[in-house]
């Protein structure tokens, strides 16, 4: 193990080390730590001027029955979930398909499917926007849900095939030559063999996907205009030209909206992790 | 080649025969069949658009009306431009100050790979900033700066420095946003390395360990070349992430003050959206595919060689 595990240090090392921890903890999320602080102040201490210190009355409920009451915010944050959860379903189950086309049959074009959807996952946004926005115009879908949720499948499924291919790659190859001896057909070995054997991988997969997708704020600002659409990144930028001096409510919208990502990352953490790395090591 | 052509009209002139021709046949479908739904869509909504992009880029549109061919006047035009200048000039500097990204989440990394107790979840809180969404941070951020009350300015003033509108100085503006990016692009390069460090070879550090290899030298020599395959991916994913930039200038400057903070990425959207020049927004996103390009292509060497 690499740096020496700190076991094998003096105690005083140890105290120092487990010490210093917290410390740069507190550091690293000071400026979270500050919003969440800030979205539960008073607007008598934004008035004076106390953003970094204690606040002197605790407004929780108020502050945040506030962002609901009084803003769109309820209203983005359904549309988030509106947008996110069939565009990672689609996503993956798009990929998984594609994904086992290129782990395990051969055939001459196969490198080269695998690296236009790499390449395409790295793309800038910009180079799509145009033609993306005219189509989805043409398609009938501007100001849509459904427009945000067709780009986001097309889009992610650059990563997630790629991601999908690595991961299936690795399933013993016998698996499969043993039920094609037996007759089975390439639609149900997929179905019965390779799909139950890539559940975790389906898992991580999604969680990672889930915020890059409910993080997204290019396309919501290039594909959506009215509030009943725009899912909560866009909607909390809108807020922030709107309630400019309280910033105890936009704070308190800014927790609420990085929320579900963060509450997604830590039930799943390990997944997310896994997701991450084998998503980026192999590819 | 040839025998798959007998074997395709094989099939076709005698569909009754024996199922096994029959089956060689669709099986060279078979992948693609599974690929279909994906590659459609994909082609759709990004192979296309790419090439549409780079036509869009010779023509003239205001976004409603007639396209007009002015082959490479958007180009000129582009190049003449001070804005242009200055976000590429910003690119670069997002380009090279990224780089702080991956050596110091190889530091973070170092010194977080130990087992103590709820070691776990302080990697995890140092992971937090790539979960949350760039405007969030971008919001975070503004306020840290702000002039009267944020934080920065407290701090300067408790050691009694002159204290600073950083996101209206022309002269700074780019260097608080660049801050505020590198924040969750250091947390990615982070658990990146953490990973990386979980797959060192222990027989190699033992061994060094033996030879009596210490501090810099075990880093530089031994460790570091184990970690390259991370290296890499962190240096190529900080690379496109600093082009990409886009979020966190909309959200803290739109670009401002006076188009100082301004990136590719902006600028075309600012053109395109606001200005409706959509050929001209174009011709800036062509240019900023082209720069990317040449990592992309790296990146896919690299990879697909590694994939041989």
């Amino acid at each position: 193990m690499y740096p020496t595990p700190i076991k094998h240090a003096s105690p005083l090392t140890n105290i120092l080390y487990r010490i210093s921890l917290p410390i740069t903890i507190l550091l690293w999320l000071m400026p979270l730590a500050a919003v969440m602080m800030t979205s539960i102040r008073s607007i008598q201490d934004i008035n004076q001027g106390n953003y970094w210190g204690w606040p002197t009355s605790f407004n929780f409920i108020e502050n945040y029955n506030m962002v609901f009451q009084s803003t769109e915010m309820g209203q983005y944050l359904l549309n988030s979930i509106i947008i996110t959860l069939p565009a990672v379903m689609g996503a993956v189950a798009l990929s998984t398909l594609a994904g086992f086309a290129l782990a395990k049959y051969k055939f001459k074009a196969n490198i080269w499917m695998l690296a236009i959807f790499i390449g395409g996952n790295f793309v800038p946004f910009q180079i799509l926007m145009i033609p993306v926005r005219d189509l989805t115009i043409s398609l009938g879908l501007y100001d849509t849900h459904m427009g945000l949720i067709m780009f986001h499948i097309a889009f992610q499924t650059g990563f997630c095939t790629l991601f999908m291919r690595n991961f299936i790659v690795g399933l013993p190859n016998e698996l499969l030559e043993s039920a094609r001896v037996d007759g089975v057909s390439e639609f149900k070995i997929f179905w019965y063999i390779v799909l139950p054997l890539v559940r975790p991988a389906l898992a991580a997969l999604s969680v990672l996907i889930f915020t890059f997708i409910w993080n997204d704020y290019f396309w919501a600002l290039v594909l959506v205009q009215s509030d009943t659409v725009r899912p909560v990144t866009a909607g909390l930028s809108s807020l922030q030209g709107q309630w400019l001096a309280s910033w105890n409510l936009i704070s308190a919208g800014a927790v609420v909206a990085a929320l579900p990502p963060v509450t997604l990352f830590f039930a799943m953490q390990r997944h997310f992790i896994a997701g991450l790395t084998l998503g980026a090591t192999k590819g | 080649m040839l025998q798959q052509s007998t074997a395709k009209t094989k099939g076709i002139q005698r569909p009754n025969q024996s199922p096994k021709p029959q089956r060689i046949i669709s099986k060279r479908f078979v992948p693609w069949i599974f690929m279909a739904p994906a590659l459609l869509l994909f082609s759709l909504y990004v192979l296309y658009p790419i090439a549409s992009s780079f036509m869009l880029s010779f023509y003239s549109w205001d976004g409603l009306g007639d396209k007009t061919w002015i082959g490479f006047d958007n180009y000129i035009q582009l190049f003449d431009s001070e804005s242009f200048w200055t976000a590429l000039k910003n690119n670069v500097l997002w380009m090279i100050l990224f780089m702080l990204a991956p050596p110091i989440g190889l530091a973070i990394a170092l010194f977080l790979n130990q087992e103590v107790a709820g070691i776990r979840l302080v990697k995890a809180l140092f992971f937090f900033p790539f979960v949350i969404s760039q405007v969030v941070i971008g919001l975070v951020f503004s306020w840290f700066y702000d002039p009267h009350l944020g934080l920065l300015n407290t701090i300067l003033d408790v050691f009694g420095f002159q204290t600073i509108a950083l996101l209206s100085s022309e002269e700074y503006v780019t260097y608080g946003i660049i801050v505020a990016g590198l924040w969750p692009q250091i947390a990615y390069c982070m658990i990146l390395y953490l990973t990386g460090l979980n797959s060192l070879n222990p027989d190699q550090i033992e061994a060094a360990r033996l030879d009596r290899a210490k501090g810099w030298k075990m880093l530089r020599y031994i460790i570091l070349p184990q970690l390259s395959p991370a290296t890499f991916i962190a240096v190529v994913v900080t690379v496109i992430g600093a082009l990409r930039s886009f979020d966190l200038v909309a959200t803290m400057t739109a670009g401002g003050p006076w188009g100082s903070s301004t990136v590719l990425a902006y600028m075309m959207y600012e053109e395109s959206i606001f200005n409706y020049r959509m050929g001209y927004g174009a011709a800036v996103a062509v240019v900023l595919f082209l720069i990317m390009a040449v990592y992309i292509a790296y990146f896919l060497v690299n990879m697909l060689r590694s994939e041989r």
